[in-house]
């Protein structure tokens, strides 16, 4: 309107101080926006699981293995589809405890069958499912490590001892993040093989054909096992990844805080910046009214002027923030797959700078409208 | 019926715990088309009287009348608006906004109308011609000498086309060379255009070139000098 | 020098100014120190855990308990090692442990589970591993499903209490002590005789032999003694040096975590610090030309807007500091990836610590107050004083 060029006139008086203000707004939604990211990440994957698979670990705890030929028994239960199941590897590779990347070892062909989120071109597949000593990988590890098709990979065992080398046949790309895509996947068999007491798996899964059987399907499969020497628990596999999310302890209440703190140390900065500009400017206040501008008008000026600062200071730190992780491929090392600034943080960011305008544009603009000219004149003359 | 009536205008100020009267049943008019010069020694009301009759101000008691609406009457927010169409004020100290060129500077009172852009933009181009600042129009207040800034001040001060404009001090900060100026551009704009003006100085040179002058002591008049001037 | 009164006096003419910036700083400064004493308490709880004194011996690449296996017989074995120092009542001082992980349901939410240590121990560990003491009840008997808790597992989950009965593995077990660890990872276990636990969960085989060295200068002796062993086919390190490396990706996400935030609101702060003091300078031009009109130097001038500018700084910081300290002593829980175990750990702000965030406080207001106190100290006279 017409009287954007005051606004914006009056931002320029002092640029220098405009550019620091909307800086230390656009950094305050930044850090707001990432830290709401970890939360809503960490609850998205924690959603996650195949509506028509089941997650059957040993009832002991995670840690025990259970018999390899209850896959069997599972699948003879009436509404099973498919059973597969995995051992976590955790091998390491290099010396960096930060090259820190998940390995299981899988049975191939009901594996990737049961897991179509697992993507990759059927020739790979074909290759990885033939070669005993063969291994799959996802994206991120070959741009992390540069590793290519054919190439050896040679992990350090923890569980298992020794040095293992496989073959890469394969890169899956996940169709769904929290999936991962830094994750390698070889056979269990060659585990069997190598490891000399054959038959051990982490975890089942089980693919049903209908989902509102879930829970009675799981029933079933703890029923069969109860007596047996590895009695098991089995859940739906969204089950299974929320329990993860729990393990991370009071992550949310002290991303809070701090997303409070942050919040809070912004809007001083930014009040004090707009309540210096009001004090020195009394004068021209005093003049605008004395030309005939109403209270009300410069109430509004003022207000557009915080106005402007929190919306191009917000709009910067979001939308840094939800550009930045995607182009750095940032996954959290590992643990927030899938990192993106979600529609509705960005709304909240939103909320967040108009809260700030008002909070920190109020008090100027009330001084300004009630400011008695005839006093304001006399500090002039 | 005079432009400005003031009718036994009482005024007094609030400091600490002491009360000041300035005014005590001041009665005056001052004729359209008049060039008033209001002179007296400092605390003698000279300001207050201008800030009164601007509605910047309101009596204690008593009437002002400007063009025959009674400002001492009206509300802050009604004052504001009657203000815009009807005075222009110049201050000792232009108070200009630093941040603004001098053609922006002029058209602020236009912004609180509903003239368009090509309107205001005309009556702009044309108070800087009066003034003799069309070439500094995109200037900025640190860019032009005391007496640009003052006939700046000045151009604002009509661009509204007003009936009334008040002066207080415009010489007060500028050299001799620009008082001349500024003040040839006020009997320019007493003559040619027929604005009433009122001025409050304390310069005697100033007051002569105005067609009569005022003295206030201590809120009195103390007699009205008719100057012989030139048409 | 330019009396730091007029420092301090023309700070309080500008009250509101000067105290959103001091709360600025002093917030960033309050979060630093937590998430340093986050940190902290995390690394204090794994280094106790583990002495100089001690030795810790693993399977071959192990890279915690939770991977490892000796068997019975190497256990004797590594026993039998002249390195390991004798126990008063004779025998050796070592004790071979049991290491698993069981789910117990947190009481606020019962589909949130945690996976608690549970080791077992001989009656030597009690001996050899550091600082432990039976705060409550009787000490494990031999031969009974008994079990005694760690201190920081108490009130965090359900059946703990004394005289409780608590279920895991496809057994009842009950508790008959509470102990403590001079604030160690130990505090998060709960200990159980090895013999018992065994047939329970991995059958015949320990996770680690600890024992306490002979003499503890000779470690490096014992070390390559028993690594060259190829009956055994161990890793042997100092106790201490292994809990401290437990801490693993958790300890580097800690530290990550804690430098983008605080860097982040240090910048905030520190253009806030800044924007004060520029608006400061801007107002006292015709008193900064009076000190150099006086005789004061430039660079005394200089000197002082900084001093002021850290003043507002070491005030809010100190209000930083002093808010931060609640969280001093706070339990809070989590999952250390390392050994995928839960654990337990006190926040712990240190005096160290404080001084350290004051003075990052006091820094970014010397940072945020130079360029302004530079434009002081350029200040023309002349001008200013027209």
């Amino acid at each position: 309107m017409k009287y954007l060029h005051l606004v914006i006139a009056n931002l320029r008086r002092h640029t220098l101080r405009t550019i620091l203000t909307i800086a230390s707004v656009a950094l305050a939604l930044f850090l707001f926006a990432s830290l709401r990211t970890v939360l809503t990440t960490l609850h998205t994957n924690s959603q996650f699981g195949g509506a028509r698979r089941l997650v059957s670990t040993n009832a002991t705890g995670i840690v025990f293995v259970l018999p390899v030929s209850y896959a069997n028994r599972i699948k003879s239960l009436r509404g099973v589809q498919s059973v597969s199941w995995a051992n976590w590897f955790g091998g390491k590779y290099g010396e960096n405890s930060r090259d820190f990347f998940a390995q299981f070892a899988v049975d191939p062909e009901s594996y990737l069958g049961m897991y179509p989120e697992i993507e990759l071109p059927p020739d790979q597949k074909e290759a990885f499912i033939r070669e005993r000593t063969s291994a799959i990988i996802g994206k991120r590890l070959v741009d992390r490590y540069g590793w290519k098709l054919g190439q050896d990979v040679t992990i350090k065992g923890t569980i298992f001892p020794g040095d293992w080398t496989f073959t890469i046949r394969g890169i899956y790309t996940p169709t769904n993040p929290a999936i991962g895509d830094d994750v390698l996947l070889f056979h269990h068999a060659y585990l069997d093989e190598r490891i000399g007491r054959p038959g051990i798996a982490g975890w089942f899964i089980v693919e049903i054909e209908d989902e509102n059987n879930a829970g009675a399907i799981a029933k079933g499969i703890d029923d069969q096992f109860r007596n047996s020497s590895a009695a098991t628990k089995t859940g739906t596999e969204q089950a299974f990844q929320a329990s993860f999310a729990t393990m991370l302890g009071n992550v949310s209440f002290l991303m809070g805080i701090i997303g409070t703190a942050v919040v809070f140390a912004i809007l001083l900065v930014t009040a004090n910046a707009m309540m210096m500009s009001a004090r020195e400017r009394t004068a021209e206040v005093a003049v605008m009214k004395t030309i005939g501008f109403s209270n009300r008008t410069l109430f509004g000026l003022v207000l557009a002027e915080a106005g402007f600062i929190a919306l191009v200071g917000s709009a910067l730190g979001l939308g840094f923030a939800k550009l930045l992780y995607p182009v750095v491929n940032f996954n959290g090392f590992g643990f927030l797959p899938g990192f993106n600034v979600t529609t509705m943080t960005m709304a909240w960011g939103a909320l967040l700078a108009i809260l700030l305008m008002l909070a920190s544009g109020l008090v100027p603009a009330v001084r300004a409208a009630r400011l008695p000219i005839v006093q304001a004149l006399r500090r002039v003359e | 019926m005079a432009l400005v009536e003031i009718r036994d205008v009482y005024k007094s100020f609030q400091r600490d715990t002491q009360r000041i009267d300035v005014f005590t049943g001041l009665t005056l008019d001052m004729e359209a088309g008049s060039f008033t010069a209001l002179m007296g020694p400092s605390g003698s009301g000279k300001s207050t009287l201008l800030n009164l009759v601007a509605g910047l101000d309101k009596p204690t008691s008593g009437v002002v009348r400007v063009g025959g609406v009674e400002v001492s009457a009206m509300s802050p927010g009604q004052l504001a608006g009657w203000r815009a169409s009807n005075i222009g004020f110049v201050f000792q100290s232009f108070n200009l906004l630093p941040v603004l060129t001098a053609y922006q500077n002029v058209e602020l009172p236009l912004l609180l109308t509903n003239l368009s852009g090509r309107d205001r933009d005309e009556r702009v181009k044309i108070a800087l011609d009066v003034v003799g600042l069309s070439d500094r129009a995109d200037h900025y207040p640190r860019q032009l000498s005391g007496g640009q800034e003052q006939r700046t001040a000045i151009a604002r001060a009509i661009v509204a086309d007003p009936t009334l404009i008040l002066l207080d001090e415009p010489t007060g900060q500028l050299d001799a060379k620009s008082s001349q100026e500024v003040l040839t551009l006020l009997q320019r704009l007493n003559n040619e255009f027929n604005k009433t003006i009122i001025i409050v100085t304390h310069d005697a040179h100033a007051a002569e070139r105005a067609k009569s002058t005022l003295h206030l002591e201590k809120g009195d008049l103390i007699e009205k000098r008719h100057m012989a001037s030139a048409r | 020098m330019i009396p730091i009164v007029y420092n301090a006096r023309s700070m309080m003419q500008r009250p509101v100014s000067t105290t959103f910036t001091a709360v600025g700083i002093a917030l960033v400064v309050a979060v630093f120190i937590g998430m340093l004493a986050l940190g902290q308490g995390l690394r204090a709880a794994l280094a106790r855990t583990g002495s100089d004194r001690n030795v810790i011996v693993l399977r071959k690449g192990a890279d915690s308990e939770l991977s490892s296996g000796i068997g019975r017989e190497n256990a004797r074995l590594i026993a039998a090692s002249p390195h390991v120092a004798a126990a008063a009542g004779g025998g050796a001082l070592l004790s071979p442990e049991v290491y698993v992980l069981i789910p117990l349901p947190r009481p606020s939410d019962s589909t949130a589970v945690a996976n608690v240590v549970v080791r077992g121990v001989s009656d030597q560990a009690w001996s050899v591993r550091s600082n432990l003491q039976v705060i409550a009840g009787n000490r494990l008997q031999s031969g009974r499903s008994e079990v005694c808790v760690g201190r920081k597992l108490l009130g965090r989950f359900a059946h703990l209490e004394i005289g409780a009965t608590l279920r895991f593995g496809g057994r009842d077990w009950n508790v008959v002590c509470h102990f403590s660890a001079g604030g160690s990872a130990f505090e998060s276990e709960i200990w159980v005789e090895n013999e018992q636990v065994m047939p329970v969960f991995r059958g015949d085989v320990f996770q680690s032999v600890t024992f306490r060295l002979k003499d503890p200068a000779a470690f490096e002796d014992a070390k390559r003694a028993l690594e060259a062993d190829p009956r055994l086919g161990v890793d042997v390190q100092r106790e201490s040096v292994f809990y401290a490396g437990q801490i693993g990706i958790l300890g580097i996400m800690l530290r990550a975590l804690a430098i983008a935030i605080t860097t982040i609101m240090a910048v905030g702060a520190i253009f806030g610090a800044v924007n004060t003091m520029y608006a400061a300078v801007a107002s006292r031009t015709s008193e900064i030309a009076v000190l150099l009109t006086v005789g004061f130097r430039p660079w005394q001038v200089l000197l002082s807007f900084l001093a002021e500018s850290a003043l507002i700084a070491l005030v809010g910081a100190v209000l930083g500091a002093l808010l931060a300290l609640p969280v001093n002593g706070i339990v809070t829980s989590t999952t250390n990836w390392s050994s995928f175990s839960e654990i337990a750990f006190s926040f712990r702000i240190t005096p160290f610590l404080m001084l350290i965030g004051i003075a990052f406080g006091v820094v970014m207001g010397v940072v945020g107050g130079f360029f302004p106190a530079w434009q002081a100290a350029r200040l023309r006279v002349v001008q200013a004083l027209r």
